[in-house]
């Protein structure tokens, strides 16, 4: 049961990698579009791309924290307590985020766009950076168990959690790209394609660099999250290595789809391979997935929502996506009706 | 940095703990009736229009679906810092009872992904599918809307009458039956009363929006539309409101006797309990003031017996498992200013619907557009008293007999520097929201003004969505948001 419980966890930490994970990316591209005329391009691209589906992406954050705090309390409640301030950071991030995305599409003077633009890719890079110094402040044991509070402080500025923080920066710019490059193929957007294209190689590419980096890292700041990596969690290592490089290659020969499918390959194989690495521990070397579980009743009731989340959600998700991929959802704008007269 | 976390340590962070929750919910319960009921709303608009080819109606349903866009967002952004915060501020609760009050929210979180992607293909679906293919995909977002706010509601119920989990010796939660928890006695009326809500509040808030409009003199169909889909869906909703409600305070007398005694204001058990209107508890626990109706209190209680009814007064509870007197003042103030707002609403609704009976149209006099113009005010503050009622009256407890507030804290000293953030930070996000929602309304205006789409860009924007091919329209007034 606990186990289903963690597969259920890392899901939703995949399905909201890579899906609203992109969508922070975009925010990053948003940042370093540049000024008012020279990012309206890119800009209006990012807008195009996110805009129908972003809300929807956002929701698998929240169905985290909830199978979280009800399959492993006490992890949970660790974890919030340790990281008190990069938790607060995400938490008036999102709000930020969202609202000023929302925002900019509501308003049509540049002067306000201007400001909600820079509003969202600015909270658009720090949530990340927090998410995945989260991550490495746990997956270097550095959130104790029992519901107490770890150090404030080095529990997410360490080394690791420094690796995951860039990291995570990286691999949703790198994803974002990827994605946009698709979407500007849709729109028929060329000089948009090479834009995004050439983006995607460099994010791909300093993304690699980190994460060739991390294996020093890893090895100096946490060990047991390195002997993982380099045992058991070995081939998804190298699985996501193949997807990293292969997306290269992709995109060099102008396959935006199949680029696009070996970066999500490449990022579902990281996270899964961080899941790998430190089981069974969910707090590595202090709580593990057995010893943290919920009871069977609260598990199987958080099952048989994802089961639910899976035949309900899963075909409108894909309604969803294909609807937009389509093009069928292109704006809010609306022909509007000519009145009775 | 030692010195500095002594220093913050002598500041005690539940008093903070405790305020950000109340106000980043308090913030985040205005937005809730819209995203419950809006949708409904603004189906009703959309199938007038299909159904009758009526233009008006389907320029309402496009600009609400606009508007709900924004008020979506906010909705979801501040309800993700509130499942944050359920960590942040109270990890005791949490590692207790995560995984009991969890249960429910495990369905929530189906709902909202429901809610949210059928919201993404309803707004963004106008152009491109088929009229009824499109109206379809707005029904799930109601549909959701009400069960995700009952799976909350379950939650929050859960809170009051703690059920469906055994605990071991150490007072560990060893065994959880989820039907037990959802499913928990207060959940059914207290699920109720907030649905029902979501529908008085959110259709008295956005037709007094269009009552105001009425008021400047824009007496055309399409402001006529605008105020009477939603105030008659408000209308509809608030008798059934005072009937549920009133079940609600009888399971609350029977049930939640402290919360009872707090609410009624009865120090002391007694029979034949007045009404007391206003007042409120001295500091040696008397009534002091307010206009006390004889026996009412106890006839209400459970008229079967009527004035014979005893109530339970404070004084039946110890004094650290009970309000303290400032709470019980603000839980009988709010209680007192819940019913009275409710009521004057119900007679809003009486004199409508009379009107409609007799003389077959809306009330037309200006006072009838006045007040109605205050009701959307109105029935948000009758909703956040209401739940002022329900939260304060709980206290001191978190888990009703279980587990104290101050037990579930965070020991966080910082919590004061993050309620100060989230105060300013919240302040801002609402007056952007109310100016971003008044400035889409004025250029709906002036573009029909001109002539132009509502999406028309103006000259000066350099990025953006592509402007539509243009339309012909007819002068016809916007309408104007959140004016009062």
């Amino acid at each position: 049961m606990a186990t289903a419980a963690a597969l259920v966890l890392f899901f939703a930490i995949t399905m909201y990698a890579i899906f609203a994970g992109a969508d922070f990316g975009a925010g990053f591209w948003d940042l370093v579009a540049g000024g008012t005329d020279r990012g309206a391009g890119p800009r209006g691209v990012i807008d195009h791309s996110i805009a129908p589906v972003w809300e929807a992406n956002h929701v698998w954050l929240i169905f985290m924290l909830i199978v979280l705090w009800s399959c492993f309390p006490v992890a949970f409640a660790s974890i919030t307590l340790t990281m008190f301030v990069p938790l607060t950071i995400i938490a008036l991030g999102i709000v930020l985020r969202g609202a000023s995305f929302a925002f900019r599409k509501a308003v049509l003077n540049t002067r306000s766009r201007r400001r909600f633009g820079a509003v969202f890719a600015t909270s658009s890079v720090m949530v990340p950076y927090c998410m995945g110094a989260i991550a490495g402040g746990i997956a270097s044991g550095r959130v104790p168990d029992g519901g107490v509070a770890g150090d404030p402080v080095d529990s997410w500025v360490n080394p690791t959690s420094i690796l995951g923080g860039v990291l995570a920066v990286c691999v949703t710019a790198f994803l974002a790209a990827t994605y946009l490059v698709f979407d500007a193929h849709r729109l028929s957007d060329v000089d948009m394609v090479e834009y995004f294209r050439r983006r995607a190689l460099g994010a791909s590419v300093v993304a690699g660099v980190v994460a060739f980096a991390g294996i020093f890292v890893l090895a100096s700041d946490a060990e047991y999250l390195f002997d993982g990596l380099t045992s058991r969690a070995l081939p998804l290592v190298i699985v996501s290595l193949v997807c990293g490089v292969g997306a290269l290659w992709l995109l060099i020969r102008q396959n935006h789809r199949g680029a696009r499918l070996a970066a999500i390959g490449a990022v579902v194989s990281v996270i899964v391979a961080w899941g790998v690495a430190q089981w069974d521990d969910i707090l590595p070397e202090s709580l593990t997935v057995d010893d943290a579980a919920a009871p069977n009743g609260t598990i199987t009731a958080v099952l048989v929502a994802t089961g639910l989340v899976l035949v309900i959600i899963g075909p409108s998700f894909a309604l969803l996506y294909a609807l937009d991929q389509k093009g069928l959802l292109p704006e809010e704008s609306v022909p509007e009706p000519t009145p009775n007269t | 940095m030692i010195g500095l976390v002594n220093l913050l340590g002598e500041i005690n962070p539940v008093p903070w703990a405790r305020s950000q929750m109340a106000f980043t919910l308090a913030f985040h319960i205005i937005l809730v009736p819209l995203g419950v009921s809006w949708g409904a709303m603004t189906l009703i608009a959309n199938y007038k229009a299909i159904k009758h080819d009526d233009k008006d109606a389907l320029l309402l349903a496009q600009r609400w679906s606009k508007y709900m866009a924004v008020t979506f967002a906010v909705g979801a952004v501040t309800g993700t810092v509130l499942s944050l915060e359920f960590g942040l501020l109270w990890p005791r609760f949490m590692g207790q009872w995560g995984q009991v009050f969890g249960v429910p929210f495990a369905f929530e979180g189906l709902f909202f992904l429901t809610e949210a992607i059928f919201i993404s293909i309803y707004i963004f679906g106008w152009k491109r599918l088929k009229p009824w293919a499109h109206f379809w995909s707005g029904v799930p977002i109601v549909i959701a809307g009400i069960f995700g706010s009952a799976s909350v509601i379950s939650a929050n119920a859960w809170m009051n009458a703690p059920s469906g989990f055994t605990l071991n010796s150490a007072g560990e939660v060893v065994e959880v039956d989820p039907f037990e928890v959802i499913f928990n006695d207060a959940m059914p009326l207290m699920a109720a009363h907030m649905i029902v809500a979501a529908y008085v509040v959110g259709g008295f808030m956005v037709a007094s929006v269009y009552a105001v409009g009425m008021l400047r003199g824009r007496r055309d169909r399409y402001h006529r539309l605008g105020f009477l889909i939603p105030f008659t869906v408000a209308c509809i909703a608030i008798p059934i409101q005072m009937g549920v409600g009133d079940s609600l305070a009888r399971w609350v007398y029977e049930n939640q006797p402290m919360k009872f005694a707090a609410i009624e204001l009865v120090p002391e058990t007694s029979s034949d309990v007045p009404e007391t209107l206003f007042g409120y508890l001295n500091d040696d626990g008397e009534v002091v003031g307010g206009i006390p109706i004889p026996g009412l209190a106890s006839i209400l209680s459970d008229p079967s017996d009527g004035t014979a009814t005893v109530i339970q007064g404070l004084d039946s509870f110890p004094e650290d498992a009970r309000p303290t007197i400032r709470q019980v003042n603000v839980v009988h103030l709010a209680w007192d200013i819940m019913v009275g707002l409710g009521t004057l609403l119900f007679l809003l609704s009486l004199w409508y619907w009379g009107t409609w009976i007799f003389r077959k149209d809306m009330p037309q006099s200006k006072l009838f557009l006045i007040i109605a113009s205050s009701a959307g005010f109105l029935a948000v503050v009758c909703m956040e008293a209401g739940w002022v009622v329900s939260e304060v009256g709980r206290q001191p407890w978190i888990v009703y007999n279980l587990m104290k507030v101050e037990d579930a804290a965070t020991a966080n000293t910082g919590v004061w520097i993050t309620f100060i953030a989230v105060l300013g930070l919240y302040t801002a996000l609402g007056i952007t929201t109310i100016m971003v929602l008044r400035g889409m309304s004025r250029r709906f205006r002036l573009q029909h003004e001109a002539g132009q789409p509502d999406d028309a860009e103006g000259d000066d924007v350099p990025y953006g969505p592509s402007a539509p091919p243009d339309s012909s329209h007819g002068d016809k007034d916007g309408e104007k948001v959140l004016t009062s």
